[in-house]
């Protein structure tokens, strides 16, 4: 059974259409990423997906449940882990855990659950300690364990990663592939490339409400950017580029102050470098930030 | 879950969770808020009731003291109760995300308010008792029949939650919360008869009087704590519960589409 069976999901805000005719057919076990820039509509898609908002226009199943007439049972179902930690200040780690379990009407014999999640978040020497005496890292795993509470099939993450230090992405990273090794299935936003490279199975590139690509992170790299790419930065290098480099491309990209150039053999470029030895260059592979500066634009967003 | 134009609330059990959720918040802090909640209303009955009682002596044939204990008890399920569904829920909804962090659960809209309304109401029960205790002790209270003031009190506190719940739906942020003291909650409790007779207003205010849900609490609880039946029960009774269900239905209406927007 398709976990969440989307078709022209739409959401608009004072007549702005915020998510714009989004398909999706995720299946079980695996790890979708919705990746996009800030605004890209990938939260309104969770909350929609989750029933927490109606949809303008489309149609809607997550688990079998049609949503969002249904949600409630669907979300029994659900783990979700929010933008920001929404943790409950007024408790203490454990409380948070045992209040949410209340919240999915889990109350009679859910000690050792608690305890296990506790186990799981890496915060056992820690149940009795208040949420704001906990770090950030520390706190995105508490959210993740009261997301399990449940023992949920599908889990929900809303930006994961976002603000935390390497350490602590990694700590997380480390829990999301146990997650999918249970055979659980996992939506994930977030616009961390690397991160979406490392997890994801398959992808959806979003930007402005749409879907602009979707694959397997490897098979997007195939599909839209030659495999070579060239950084030049400061002004020799960029010279170069913008001159004898670029003919020798198939492609440039002109981000700020750094110059891209993209091609299907690079041994030519690199010959060229060679004789040019003042100019520092980075040679590498493509991967899924070339896709998405190339499919999404270059402009800022916030 | 509700369609955003759906207007009825759709009750269900779910709310317990919800309400048992700020039972436990407050269990941690029980000795600051049980101050705060009864420290006020016992200023008023020992030291505005003693000093006032010896000027005015008696009121409707009764010793003043027992006249004001009555209405004590139902100004400050009104304040308790209002003050918990003003200002701690809406530093629930705002501040903490306490309620949209619910609804990743599975809770609803509907479950949140009622759950809220149902906890709000248990405080205001809650000072109600803990005055009528004292006032029972200091000999202000006629007998057993006052007994039945108990689930008087939980009806009036779920109506002055849901009152106050609407405030909250609509405010923007904590100033809003004056307008609802100045306007409507202080000038009610000086036209209820909580401290003097309504018979004693001019006929004109008295007749708005009748209107307010406090004035019909009042009517109810005060002949029950003084040893004499209340008269109209019906009537008093149909005020609170349509001011409290009017309320539960608009806030809910209105949380709805701010919450799930
Ligand atoms: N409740 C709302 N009312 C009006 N606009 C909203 C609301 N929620 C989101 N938006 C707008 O929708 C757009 C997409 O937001 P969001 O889904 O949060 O994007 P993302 O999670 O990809 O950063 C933003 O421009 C945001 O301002
Ligand atoms: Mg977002």
């Amino acid at each position: 059974m398709t976990v969440v069976a989307a078709r022209a999901l739409a959401k608009e805000y004072d007549g702005h259409a915020v998510v714009d005719g989004v398909d999706l057919a995720i299946e079980p076990g695996e790890c979708f990423g919705l990746l996009g820039p800030n605004g890209a509509g990938k939260t309104t898609t969770l909350r929609m997906l989750l029933g927490l908002t109606h949809p303008s226009a489309g149609e809607l199943t997550v688990l079998g449940h049609a949503v969002p007439e249904q949600a409630r049972a669907m979300r029994a179902r659900v783990g979700v882990v929010p933008q920001t930690d929404a943790l409950d200040p007024d408790f203490t780690v454990r409380e948070n855990l045992l209040t949410w379990a209340s919240y999915f009407g889990l109350e009679q014999g859910i000690g050792p659950r608690v305890d296990e999640m506790i186990g799981f978040a890496a915060l056992q020497g820690r149940e009795g300690a208040g949420v704001a005496a906990l770090s950030g890292g520390m706190r995105r795993r508490l959210s993740l364990a009261r997301a399990l509470i449940n023992d949920p099939e599908l889990v929900v993450l809303d930006e994961p990663t976002t603000g935390l230090d390497p350490q602590a992405r990694q700590h997380i990273w480390q829990r999301l592939r146990r997650l999918r090794d249970d055979g659980r299935t996992l939506i994930l936003t977030t616009h961390y490339m690397e991160e979406a490279e490392r997890l994801c199975d398959r992808l959806a590139i979003v930007d402005g409400g749409r879907i602009v690509a979707e694959g397997r992170p490897r098979d997007l790299i195939a599909r839209h950017i030659e495999p070579c790419v060239l950084e030049l930065r400061g002004g020799a290098a960029w010279q170069w580029g913008r001159g004898e480099g670029m003919a020798l491309a198939a492609r440039s990209e002109d981000v700020g102050d750094t110059l891209l150039l993209y091609a299907h053999d690079d041994s030519e470029l690199l010959a060229a470098l060679g004789a040019a030895p003042t100019i520092e260059y980075l040679s590498r592979r493509a991967n899924l930030e070339d896709v998405f500066l190339r499919l999404t634009g270059h402009d800022l967003r916030d | 879950m509700a369609r955003p134009d759906q207007l009825l609330p759709v009750p269900s059990l779910r709310f317990v969770p919800v309400w048992r959720r700020n039972l436990r918040v407050w269990r941690k802090l029980m000795v600051p808020s049980v101050l705060g909640n009864f420290g006020e209303p016992l200023l008023y009955l020992f030291v505005f009731g003693y000093g006032f009682g010896r000027l005015v002596g008696e009121v409707e044939r009764m010793p003043y003291m027992d006249f004001l204990a009555s209405g004590i008890v139902c100004s400050s399920i009104m304040m308790t109760a209002s003050f918990e569904a003003l200002y701690s829920a809406f530093t629930r909804m705002h501040e903490q995300q306490t309620w949209t962090n619910m609804l990743n659960a599975p809770l609803n809209v509907d479950d949140i308010v009622l759950g809220e309304i149902a906890f709000a109401a248990t405080k205001g029960a809650f000072s109600g008792v803990a005055i009528l205790v004292v006032a029972t002790l200091a000999g202000f209270v006629a007998g057993p029949a006052a007994l039945w003031v108990l689930p008087m009190m939980l009806l009036i506190g779920l109506c002055f939650a849901s009152l106050a719940m609407v405030v909250t739906a609509i405010a923007p942020g904590y100033d809003f919360f004056l307008y609802y003291f100045t306007l409507i909650l202080t000038p009610m409790l000086l036209l209820s008869g909580v401290f003097f007779p309504l018979s004693e207003l001019p006929t004109v205010v008295a007749g708005i009087a009748h209107l307010l849900p406090l004035a019909n609490a009042v009517a109810i609880v005060r002949p029950l704590m003084t040893g004499t039946v209340p008269a109209d029960v019906l009537l008093h009774l149909s005020v609170v519960i349509a001011y409290g269900a009017a309320a539960w239905v608009f806030a809910t209406h209105r949380l709805r589409r701010r919450l799930a927007s």
